[in-house]
């Protein structure tokens, strides 16, 4: 494969557009290491603000669940409506809970 | 295992109830195969895409110009990165998709093979090549890839201010001695077949355009987005006092469509084979810009192995120690 001809590795990209709001995943950039990868995706994902924060993640450290999970992995979500405000009944005509 | 025929109907199910496809969902071999051929196209004409402007930085009649050229430029290097880098989702190495494109078996947009001859030129491309890609872009902002259609929605954001820009050049032209008018009017006579030409060929003789729609990579068609492109940038060309070089163009009260004249397809089938003004030269300026940056490439790899080795060094003093 072509990055293991040149050392560069696909590298993930998450930016925080403002403090307070959650990191998003961009895309990705190829680079040998982890302060490269933080340059390149400033200067791909980052021309134009807003940006206050970067994440670069190595592609190959993320593990994620398959698509067919779906069903069984995330099953036990389903089965607990108690979970749920509206699982529990109050009487009519009380408010404010 | 469920079977190819059974995954391929769930799959068109989720299309049709407009869900995403994600890298790691199924999909049938043909999507991706398209999905790459579209995507690296695309990823490939944005780089190539710089060229024709590029030509022009230093030539810039003002700061103020120059300063959004460049910005503009950098904003097409930037374009290209995102969809290699949404490409690379779908299986394939981006590494591979560069070499395809230096070693001349990967296309690109047949419009980057004409030449800027001018200043006015560069506010032409800016107003009709940007806004023909704009139009095409906020299509494919919808198209069923997940990564696809997150990497237009960006482009999507930064394209308003190419048009913009290319625009305003045009406005001053217009507003310009006769001589600079006169440029203007030369510079649409010549971008404007091409323009049109960029949405592809007429939907009879598009043979993928029906699959692509099936699966919404595509949500509308070649002759749609033509139509629509048109009836947008007539009435700005008429706005400047300029003139369009198509003597069937006529409006059409019925559809409020603007009708243009054949297109000469002719022409874009041979710039595509290769036989345009500028399809040696852009593929030269390709090469000899990856040659020359041979160097930074070594560099960077030198400057890994010597963190690697430092790294070893430290982790055997450590465990001596
Ligand atoms: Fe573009
Ligand atoms: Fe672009
Ligand atoms: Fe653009």
């Amino acid at each position: 494969m072509a990055e293991m001809e040149n050392g560069m590795r696909l590298w993930e990209v998450f930016v925080q557009p403002r403090t307070g709001k959650p990191h998003e995943h961009v895309g990705s950039v190829r680079a040998t290491h982890a302060e490269m990868a933080l340059q390149h995706a400033r200067d791909v994902y980052a021309r134009r603000g807003p940006v206050v924060s970067i994440w670069v993640v190595p592609t190959e450290a993320i593990y994620a669940t398959k698509p067919g999970d779906e069903g069984p992995f995330f099953d036990p979500a389903d089965n607990k409506p108690y979970r749920h405000p509206l699982f529990y009944k109050v009487p009519h005509g009380v408010k404010n809970i | 295992m469920k079977d190819e025929a059974l995954l391929e109907v769930e799959f068109q199910a989720r299309i049709d109830a407009d869900e995403k496809i994600e890298p790691k969902d199924w999909m049938p071999e043909r999507y991706r195969r398209q999905l790459i051929r579209m995507m690296s196209q695309h990823a490939h004409s944005e780089i190539v895409g710089m060229l024709p402007e590029g030509n022009w930085i230093t030539r810039a009649p003002t700061l103020r110009r120059k300063m959004a050229l460049l910005a503009k430029v950098q904003d097409e290097a930037g374009h290209g990165l995102y969809l290699y880098s949404a490409t690379e989702t779908l299986g394939v190495d981006r590494y591979q998709l560069i070499r395809d494109l230096l070693e001349g078996r990967a296309k690109y947009s047949n419009i980057f093979n004409y030449p800027t001859l001018t200043w006015a030129d560069v506010g032409v491309i800016g107003w009709f090549v940007d806004g023909a890609a704009i139009v095409n872009q906020t299509m494919l902002a919808k198209t069923s890839y997940g990564p696809y259609s997150r990497a237009m929605i960006r482009i999507c954001k930064e394209e308003a201010f190419h048009k913009r820009q290319g625009y305003e050049i045009c406005v001053t032209l217009a507003r310009g001695t006769p001589e600079q008018r006169r440029m203007l009017q030369d510079a649409i006579n010549r971008w404007w077949w091409p323009t049109l030409m960029m949405f592809g060929p007429p939907d009879d003789q598009s043979p993928n355009s029906p699959e692509l729609l099936r699966w919404k990579v595509k949500r509308k068609t070649n002759d749609e987005l033509r139509q629509h492109f048109v009836n947008i940038t007539v009435p700005q060309v008429l706005a400047l006092g300029m003139t369009i070089p198509d003597p069937d163009l006529r409006y059409d009260e019925k559809t409020g469509n603007w009708l243009i004249g054949p297109i000469d397809w002719d022409e874009f089938w041979r710039v595509i084979r290769g036989h345009g003004p500028c399809n040696r030269e852009r593929l030269q300026a390709r090469r000899k810009a990856h040659e020359e940056g041979a160097w930074v490439r070594e560099a960077v790899q030198a400057y890994a192995r010597k963190r690697q080795q430092q790294a070893a060094s430290t982790a055997a003093e450590v465990s001596h120690g």
